[in-house]
């Protein structure tokens, strides 16, 4: 037996003997993700104790390096993980900005001394990170953000306003994006962390049209943050950004891919019942669920594909664009068709017969994923510039 | 499995796209319908590229053959996409040597296989009856005469059928039951009709009228030939998917170039932002098309009876994507892109057949809907 095999049936040996049942149950709204951190809510007992045992053995975290909390694992062998897991329906014991985005950035371009700060508490699930990107005037052009932060020897003063902060209002700590020179654009931006609880921090939530507030208004007003805390150097902050830009656009595409979830035919085949040849009673919308379910199939392809091309040394960096850009439009899609088939139930707003509508809230909410991480005409630009070579601007 | 391909068929990729691009450029085809050839392939073209072993890849190798997969035959089959070029590839080294491996008796086998490795035969299957794929609706019948069946029916769109020197042909010997029968053009109540295309496809309408059938020419067991057939038929699809595949591919390699060099307005009209889109947005659906077609060759050779979702997917999707390279192939080169005297029009016309060929995107999509329970 090869060594993968025997580390395929020891992790799934391992996985069914301590993943709880409950943890085995299908993701059905976004309120199943542990997102850990100081103050999380904990759904239950088995969800906490699943993020910890996961965590005590990296496997929050499987392909970082041991010393930084991670498992250790090849590519190869975190990968036979992510198919056992899927294979026994596990859910994923922790999901946060610090694991897809923050970490691949310190593993980069972190300092020794800040890698082994931060990447342990993000693979336990101790410390939960938000991200300081987008400003009022700053969103698909992020380079102009303006956000100021003034070096005082070991020290920088931060002041300005963030907007569309993911989570802001639960994040322990914040990477963030600040202007510390005017004389040029993108060569004027630094990358910093610091606590959220430093003095002068402050937070708004937004309300959408889901009726929830997944992101907030962020204030500095004279933050001070140690100068250690800057990763890479002075001024130097754009190209760490644009690196974990791309982890942001696959992780966005990635929602489109979520495999723990009810098959889209099968929630129509509850929803809106079947005839007596077996096909879904509606049968206009039975032809576009095949469809979508076809280009879904594509999509998990594509990714699995990007992702063994990548291992080879044969990927596109540019790749991620196209995968948010299909990512996000199909899951839009998804939930278009998820009300459709849900009908007049799916208009439910409260209630337990609805879960609070889940099925309305997440349609509205999904709306936003063609949005956020770049746009989907920011994505295509970007793979008409980078993939195709098209001139323009 | 990892979705790229290995060396060796990274090999096979670049000979046979070598092979054609010299050999069988879109101007070979061009000069086969312009000449309203007989056959509507070159025979000598067709011995050249079974001499590279490319009509041997799916023949085992006790027959001489190189015993390789589907992995492999799709990418003959998309090359042949790529340059639109006319062979007997999927009518005799795909579908009809898969059926003879499968269901062919020892003699039929050491008869037959070694022959479609040499392209001494033309061997063309006959499944269609109306004008859209239905294969679950064959009416073809094969009653009992004898020892042996007697043949009454017809059928359409059988590729090579004008030229072939063998049919195999599926007909139903029960209420359940079909069986594969192999039939001589030149026996008695066979009526052969050549019918010209749109893409200049090689095809026919055959009708048979109380053709006897003798009992050797029987493949497999009668009323056994379902499952046999769903497997040719996925195999067909599959490479099918991979020939829209590379199709779309040359398309758009062509369009994106157009692009680049045609300038308007004192730019090329690549710049607009409003075509970026849409080439961007073409380009996904082949990358697209490319990840699920690979997948789906792969799940072929790995078991065939549990492929058949994926194929559908697969030949839906690549449909779908050609589809749209040839409609946007054609708008992004303007006026030029309806002349005759441009290749893209080819493509068009290819892109047609082969989207009916064995099963439409909505044929296709209504099987995954059924297989999904739904």
């Amino acid at each position: 037996m090869s060594d993968l095999e025997s580390f395929r049936r020891d992790a799934r040996a391992w996985l069914e003997a301590n993943c709880p049942a409950e943890m085995r149950q299908p993701v059905v709204s976004e309120n199943d993700a542990c997102w850990g951190g100081r103050h999380f809510k904990f759904q239950s007992e088995a969800q906490r104790t699943w993020m910890q045992i996961m965590g005590e053995r990296g496997w929050t975290v499987p392909a970082w390096p041991k010393v930084y909390g991670g498992g250790g694992l090849s590519k190869e062998e975190a990968a036979v993980l992510n198919a056992e897991m899927r294979a026994l329906g596990c859910r994923p014991p922790l999901v946060s900005f610090g694991i897809w985005m923050l970490g691949p950035a310190l593993l980069a371009h972190g300092t020794e001394e800040q890698k082994l700060e931060h990447l342990p508490k993000i693979a336990r699930g101790e410390i939960r990170w938000c991200q300081g990107y987008s400003e009022p005037n700053a969103g698909s052009d992020l380079a102009s953000l303006a956000t100021k932060a003034e070096v005082h020897g070991d020290h920088l003063l931060i002041t300005g306003q963030k907007i569309w902060t993911s989570y802001a209002d639960e994040a322990d700590w914040i990477f963030c994006l600040v202007r510390t020179s005017v004389a040029k654009k993108h060569t004027g931006i630094s990358f910093v962390l610091f606590d959220m609880e430093s003095p002068g921090v402050s937070t708004r939530p937004i309300l959408l049209i889901s009726g929830k507030s997944p992101f907030c208004e962020t204030f500095f007003d004279n933050v001070r943050v140690p100068r250690r805390n800057v990763v890479g150097e002075l001024n130097a902050g754009w190209t760490i950004a644009k690196y974990l830009l791309t982890h942001e656009r696959e992780m966005i595409g990635g929602i489109g891919e979520r495999s723990n979830i009810k098959p889209l035919g099968e929630f129509a085949a509850d929803a809106v019942g079947l005839d007596e040849t077996g096909r879904l009673r509606e049968t206009a919308l039975r032809a576009q669920i095949a469809r979508f379910e076809i280009d879904e199939a594509a999509f998990r392809m594509l990714m699995q594909a990007t992702g063994d091309r990548a291992r080879r040394g044969e990927g596109n960096p540019a790749m991620s664009s196209a995968l948010k850009y299909y990512g996000a439009e199909l899951n839009k899609r998804r939930w278009e068709l998820m009300i459709s088939a849900a009908g007049a139930d799916g208009l439910e707003w409260e209630g337990e017969r609805s879960r609070e509508g889940t099925v309305a809230r997440t349609w509205l909410r999904s709306k936003g994923n063609s949005i956020e991480g770049g746009t989907s005409e920011i994505q295509l630009n970007v793979v008409a510039k980078r993939i195709l070579g098209l001139p323009g601007v | 499995m990892a979705l790229v391909l290995n060396e060796e068929q990274g090999m096979l990729r670049d000979s046979v796209n070598a092979f054609l691009s010299e050999r069988a450029p879109v101007a070979h085809l061009r000069k086969l319908r312009d000449s309203r050839d007989a056959v509507g392939f070159d025979r000598p073209l067709w011995r050249q590229f079974a001499e590279q072993g490319y009509s041997a890849i799916l023949v085992p190798e006790a027959h001489g053959g190189l015993g390789l997969g589907a992995v492999e035959a799709g990418i003959i089959g998309e090359a042949l996409g790529r340059t639109l070029a006319p062979t007997p590839f999927l009518s005799t080294a795909v579908l009809a040597a898969r059926t003879l491996a499968r269901a062919g008796s020892q003699a039929q086998q050491a008869q037959l296989l070694p022959a479609i490795v040499a392209a001494d035969l033309v061997i063309a299957v006959a499944i269609d009856e109306a004008s859209k794929h239905r294969p679950a609706a064959i009416a073809a019948k094969a009653a009992r005469d004898g020892n042996g069946l007697r043949l009454d029916g017809t059928k359409t769109f059988v590729l090579d059928g004008h030229v072939a020197d063998r049919f195999i042909v599926a007909a139903r010997t029960a209420e359940r039951g079909l069986t594969l029968l192999l039939v001589d053009p030149r026996a008695a109540g066979v009526h052969v009709e050549r019918t010209l295309m749109v893409d200049t496809h090689n095809a026919a309408r055959l009708r048979f009228d109380g053709v006897r059938i003798e009992a050797d020419a029987v493949l497999g067991g009668a009323d056994a030939a379902t499952a046999v057939l769903d497997e040719v038929l996925d195999l067909g699809r599959v490479v099918v998917a991979a020939q829209l595949l590379g199709l779309a591919d040359a398309v758009f390699e062509r369009t994106l170039a157009y692009l680049k060099e045609r300038r308007q307005f004192d730019r090329a009209i690549g710049e607009f932002q409003a075509l970026q889109h849409r080439a961007a947005e073409l380009y996904i659906d082949i990358e697209l098309t490319r990840a699920l077609v690979l997948g789906a060759l792969q799940a072929m050779d790995k078991d065939p009876a549990k492929a058949g979702l994926i194929v559908a997917q697969a030949k839906a999707h690549a449909c779908t994507t050609a589809n749209r390279a040839v409609q946007e192939g054609v708008q992004m080169h303007g006026g030029m892109g309806m002349t005759d005297e441009f290749d893209i029009g080819l493509y068009m016309k290819r892109a047609r057949t082969l989207q009916e060929l064995l099963g439409d995107a909505g044929f296709h999509a209504d099987r995954v809907a059924a297989m999904s329970g739904y």
